[in-house]
């Protein structure tokens, strides 16, 4: 199961007191099952109370455990048929994102996600799921092929952000997530992004322009990680706590900031506590955002992408001979 | 009444001394490079360039708008436009009012239209004295709809980046005006539109990963900071020192990232140039042959 978080300890120590009872009961042949059911609610009680009221930043910790399911996790669960293929065509391949094609209920799809290690091994070797300026121009190389051949493009978020390092300044870091941004807002096929685990700022942005934002229970997603954020805004670093709270970095923070169009439930206790079943549940999310996007045209498919992430803003326009009260204008025409 | 209390807190605060020092005022400056001593008066001539060095000062978007366009030609957009605090942020709209003050400015970009050498455009200035130059909302809708207004007029657009990257008090709103800002470019480039983007001291973070990075040229001003990440997490990452030039538009230029680095002094000229070569697309010269 992985370790488990201060927050699971009380349930830990239960589910332990019920195999000890159980493992009596068998030893000394007697039977103790009212007391063992009465136990029994008691832990789906404590489960449902614990995991149904997760803060923020239990949440984060959720997002971070190292097996909760990734993208390679989950693609033999979701598609069939899938084809890896790599590297940028410019440079090299970024194995901190894994990219291909497959099929989606027997229709074709591209694959993109962000891939992190489910041990030391292999995060050395994904470097943590913090990709270059490669990763992403393979991203967009095969968002283009998708874009070539008519076929919806699915990607999924987990990441900590873009590598912060020489060689990925070296080589156009910016320009790479710029370049994405810029080219996934023309796109004529579906893209629906999921946020499967961490959304750190641009590095996660950089396969996020989508039609559909879905995103996990306990994934975050934000402008920068909340240790980042409290590093920056309160120069220190400990209060990250407080920065996944303030920031509005959960799934339902965004659901209603207006960021995601859907919250995909997550099985009790999160997604590591059963892939099979979480994956079913975004399998059910994806075929609904389908359903949806597929009425629409071509250029109908971009422009919705294009008019959603026109209206994200907050801001008012303070008109004139009025220094105390201040008028509210969403409008986005020019006035 | 919780508000209230802040509030009348933070009226108490005058912003430091280290802000100050990049507003051009008072009577002398020194050069943070080569530490030499100069009149204001004589600076401002020079475009605020040290003489004996080459440093370019840093200046807020008022002085760039005066020394970049044809005299009288230009006009602001929106300039009334403001933050709301999306996120119920802690302080946010108190640091906002002291960035106003401090800078005369309602948010951390300029934009307007003007004539530069007779050619017009749509521009848009950066600066780093308010918010360090962050995008949030405000910065983004502003860019956007300066994008929108030169593709119905078809006019090109010019960006000047000053920033820090995204504004962390708006949180994932300031990460999304990243692919706002790209979304209308795109459209602006598809219809054949003119986006020349030019990095000033610094350009980094978001804004440096979405539209400075996207002109169909990319100029800098000499010894510009340029990158995605900070320097500091970059050598806490990888456990090593960089070189002095690291992120620099020399160093940006060297690695092919760049098309120019254009002193101050000849901005004017060259975009003068730039912008004549496109003059009704660029094509109609030839096609009319």
């Amino acid at each position: 199961m992985g370790p488990e978080l201060d927050f699971e300890k009380p349930i830990l120590e239960l589910q332990e007191k019920i195999s000890e009872l159980k493992k009596f009961m068998d030893e000394k042949g007697i039977d103790l099952s009212d007391e063992l059911n009465h136990l029994q609610e008691r832990l789906a009680d404590l489960e449902k109370d614990t995991y149904g009221s997760m803060t923020p930043w239990e949440r984060v910790r959720v997002a971070r455990k190292l097996n909760r399911p990734t993208t390679l996790d989950y693609i033999p669960l979701l598609f069939t048929d899938f084809i890896e293929c790599h590297g940028d065509r410019l440079y090299g391949d970024d194995p901190a994102i894994v990219a291909g094609i497959a099929k989606f209920h027997g229709r074709p799809v591209t694959v993109i996600g962000e891939q992190r290690g489910r041990d030391t091994k292999e995060n050395i070797m994904r470097n943590f799921g913090s990709p270059h300026p490669e990763g992403y121009r393979k991203a967009l190389r095969l968002m283009k092929q998708a874009d070539k051949f008519h076929r919806p493009i699915i990607t999924f978020i987990d990441t900590k952000g873009a590598f912060p390092g020489k060689a990925a300044e070296e080589r156009g870091q910016s320009e790479a997530i710029a370049r994405n941004l810029f080219e996934m807002s023309g796109l004529s096929v579906p893209v629906i992004c999921v946020v499967i685990g961490e959304g750190a700022s641009g590095g996660a942005l950089a396969i996020g322009v989508g039609n559909h934002i879905l995103m996990l229970e306990n994934a975050w997603y934000s402008v920068i990680s909340p240790e980042g954020a409290a590093a920056l805004l309160w120069k220190d670093a400990g209060k990250a706590e407080e920065a996944a709270k303030t920031m509005k970095i959960t799934g339902s923070d965004l659901k209603k900031l207006g960021i995601i169009d859907k919250l995909i439930p997550e099985v009790l206790g999160g997604a590591h506590h059963d892939p099979k079943k979480q994956a079913e549940f975004i399998d059910q999310a994806l075929i609904e955002s389908f359903e949806e996007l597929s009425q629409l045209t071509a250029d109908q498919v971009r422009n919705q992408r294009l008019a959603k992430y026109r209206a994200i803003g907050n801001y008012e326009t303070v008109q004139e001979n009025q220094t105390n009260q201040l008028i509210f204008s969403y409008s986005s025409d020019r006035q | 009444m919780k508000d209230f209390f802040t509030k009348k807190k933070k009226y108490a605060t005058v912003p430091s001394t280290k802000a100050r020092q990049d507003v051009p005022e008072g009577i002398v400056r020194k050069c943070p490079k080569c530490k030499k001593i100069m009149y204001v008066k004589e600076l401002s001539k020079h475009l605020f360039v040290c003489q004996s060095c080459g440093y370019h000062y840093p200046i807020g978007a008022h002085d760039r708008a005066e020394m970049l366009f044809d005299q009288d030609s230009y006009v602001e957009f929106d300039e009334k436009m403001v933050s709301l605090n999306p996120l119920r942020f802690p302080n946010y709209m108190n640091k906002l009012e002291s960035d106003r003050k401090k800078t005369g400015l309602n948010e951390a970009v300029w934009t307007g239209k003007g004539t530069i050498e007779g050619f017009e455009a749509a521009v848009a200035i950066m600066d780093k004295g308010f918010r360090m130059g962050s995008m949030g909302s405000v910065v983004g809708e502003k860019i956007t709809r300066l994008i929108e207004y030169a593709d119905k007029n078809g006019i090109p657009v010019i960006i000047f980046s000053a920033s820090g990257g995204a504004r962390m008090q708006e949180g994932v709103l300031s990460l999304m005006q990243m692919a706002k800002t790209s979304g209308a470019l795109k459209t602006f480039s598809e219809n054949g539109g003119l986006y020349i983007s030019i990095m000033t001291h610094p350009t980094t973070g978001g804004v440096s990963a979405s539209f400075a990075s996207l002109g169909d040229y990319n100029f800098a001003e000499p010894g510009a900071l340029i990158g995605f990440a900070g320097r500091r997490i970059i050598e806490q990452t990888i456990g090593e020192e960089l070189p002095d030039d690291f992120q620099t538009a020399e160093f940006l230029l060297k690695h092919g990232q760049l098309d120019q680095v254009i002193p101050r002094s000849e901005l004017r000229t060259v975009l003068g140039q730039v912008l004549s070569i496109h003059v009704g697309g660029g094509a109609e010269e030839w096609d009319r042959n």
